[in-house]
């Protein structure tokens, strides 16, 4: 069994409103999976629902070989840690240090041991200098990484993100794909929301597509590109460069490396 | 005379350590779009408020430099006046909402109640952006149980309701996806057919390639680069300062330089296909 396995899985809302038809999904610690659809295709319940913080109204979720729905919200997010799609969801403390350290504080870690994992929680995600910094002195966009390092700090195995590269500037979305690749090499799993397609298709290799609240499509990101059909019921569009190489009949093409490969090596304009 | 005009403007936050923003200059002319680009913290923010006002009437300081809208300077302007003149949707959408209305539809009207325009313009103005934006199926939810995405719609509907001559967008589409950010650059298109001036702050550079004219790259508070949308953006050098190139011309780019090849370099998808036609290869 996988680490993470959503069996037949669906969220309907107290009000009545289904979030989540019907979801079935599996994930190996290890890997890294973008999740892309637009808007209300149900992105954000699903995630809600491998972390513990929403439980199934039917079929069920299992982590690490048992049912979130056997264990307390707090067990399960020590195994699958969620950063929210708006940091001031979650950020209270009025230090950065103490933000990161708070989950470990409250969870009784030896004082001693704090320091260390939070030094490295607060690195990984570029906020080593700003520790004692006021979490609300940073731009907005900054504090969705100390919201990412409160996640890290707990050790969790599998780290979901959610929306991460919204409204990020290229240095943070560099930032974004450092710590993906690092958390992944760690042996952990990371499940990222994204609407950035070019950041989708350079930095994972699995994608899942929803779109009308349940999973369309799920397989290589390479894959998912070509499919024209998929990407029209998605409402999704390929990266720019893949549409330029797309109108000039290179199907295959989804990268620069790809494309450079593809063309020419002489002017465009002689060829023409 | 330029609609929006700032002449060596300096200004540092109260508590601030530096100057957030330090002897900016530019000029937008009515029906422009100007893409404010940079790093996040370079300034983009405090630009939009100092040209809506709200420094130093809201945060306060004293600025260097002038400000003018349409030839007169900012401080002249009166509140009410400030609010038709310029219209302004804030950065971060989960703060965007007033909270003191219950449905999407009141909010929208909030700022024209506020005007004291008459209910049934009302009604239809509001009608109309509630059609431009796609929010029917949202219009009698919470505005406070709504998405980041759908808020962010709901702000811009507000911003547009009172038709003021210059919109500032702060990061407008930062929580949308791919097809409500098309239609955001849609309706910026069409702001800009009516005349309109807008000021935009947005990271999605290959949409601001196709949609502005003018662009200016701030990095530490200053104006590190400025011009024509076409120049700037083809311009390798914007790396260096922590702006970001549309993917299509940092492929060229790079294709040139690896090549040794002079091919022109597009700015984006349809720009490529203008210059290189239908067939490239």
């Amino acid at each position: 069994m996988a680490y993470l396995e959503l069996d037949k899985v669906g969220y309907t809302y107290p009000n009545g409103y289904q979030a989540l038809r019907e979801v079935s999904l599996s994930c190996e610690l290890g890997e890294a999976v973008a999740i892309i659809g637009r808007n209300g295709a149900g992105k954000t319940t699903m995630v809600k629902l491998m972390n513990g913080l929403l439980k199934p109204t039917h079929g069920r979720v299992m982590v690490d070989g048992t049912s979130t729905d056997q264990e307390d919200a707090a067990h399960v997010a020590a195994k699958v840690g969620y950063v929210f799609q708006n940091p001031d969801d979650q950020i209270f403390q009025d230090s950065i240090r103490r933000e990161i350290a708070y989950g470990l504080v409250k969870k009784h870690v030896a004082r001693d041991r704090i320091g260390g994992r939070v030094a490295w929680a607060a690195e990984v995600c570029g906020l080593g200098d700003s520790l004692d910094s006021h979490p609300y002195d940073l731009p907005f966009s900054q504090r969705k990484f100390v919201t990412i390092a409160s996640a890290l700090v707990m050790d969790p195995q599998v780290l979901i993100l959610d929306e991460p590269t919204a409204g990020q500037d290229r240095a943070a979305t560099d930032l974004l794909a450092g710590i993906i690749q690092q958390v992944t090499a760690m042996g952990k799993t990371v499940i990222t929301i994204s609407h950035d397609m070019e950041f989708v298709t350079r930095h994972f290799q699995r994608g899942i597509v929803m779109a009308d609240r349940q999973i369309l499509m799920d397989g290589p990101i390479a894959r998912i590109f070509r499919d024209d059909d998929l990407l029209e019921q998605a409402h999704l569009a390929r990266p720019y460069l893949a549409q330029l190489a797309q109108a000039w009949g290179f199907h295959d093409v989804l990268t620069s490396e790809d494309f450079m490969a593809a063309l020419p090596q002489t002017s465009l304009l002689t060829n023409q | 005379m330029s609609v929006i005009s700032l002449e060596h403007v300096g200004y540092r936050y109260p508590l601030g350590r530096e100057d957030a923003v330090h002897d900016v200059s530019f000029q937008v002319e009515q029906g422009q779009v100007c893409a404010l680009l940079g790093a996040n913290g370079s300034g983009k923010t405090t630009i939009c408020n100092l040209i809506r006002g709200f420094i130093p009437r809201f945060y306060r300081g004293e600025p260097t430099g002038q400000v003018q809208l349409a030839g007169r300077p900012v401080e002249q302007y009166d509140d009410a006046e400030l609010t038709e003149t310029v219209g302004y949707s804030f950065q971060n959408p989960f703060t965007q909402m007033s909270g003191v209305k219950d449905n999407v539809r009141e909010e929208i009207a909030y700022a024209l109640e506020n005007l004291g325009v008459e209910r049934e313009a009302m009604a239809a103005r509001v009608d109309a952006m509630i059609d431009l934006l796609h929010l029917d199926d949202i219009a009698d939810a919470n505005p406070l149980e709504l998405s980041g995405g759908q808020r962010q719609r709901v702000a811009i509907a507000a911003v547009l309701v009172t038709d003021p001559p210059i919109v500032v967008l702060d990061e407008p589409t930062s929580q949308l996806d791919p097809q409500s950010t098309e239609d955001v650059f849609n309706i910026i298109a069409l702001l800009k057919r009516q005349g309109k001036t807008v000021i935009l702050v947005e990271h999605k550079i290959d949409l601001v390639a196709r949609y502005s004219d003018l662009v200016i790259l701030m990095e530490g508070g200053r104006v590190a680069m400025s011009g024509p949308a076409r120049r700037v953006l083809t311009d390798p050098q914007v790396l260096d300062h922590g702006g970001q190139l549309p993917e299509v011309t940092r492929f060229f780019l790079e294709r040139n330089k690896k090549l040794g090849l002079n091919d022109p370099v597009p700015l984006s998808v349809e720009d490529a296909i203008k210059r290189y036609g239908r067939k490239g290869a």
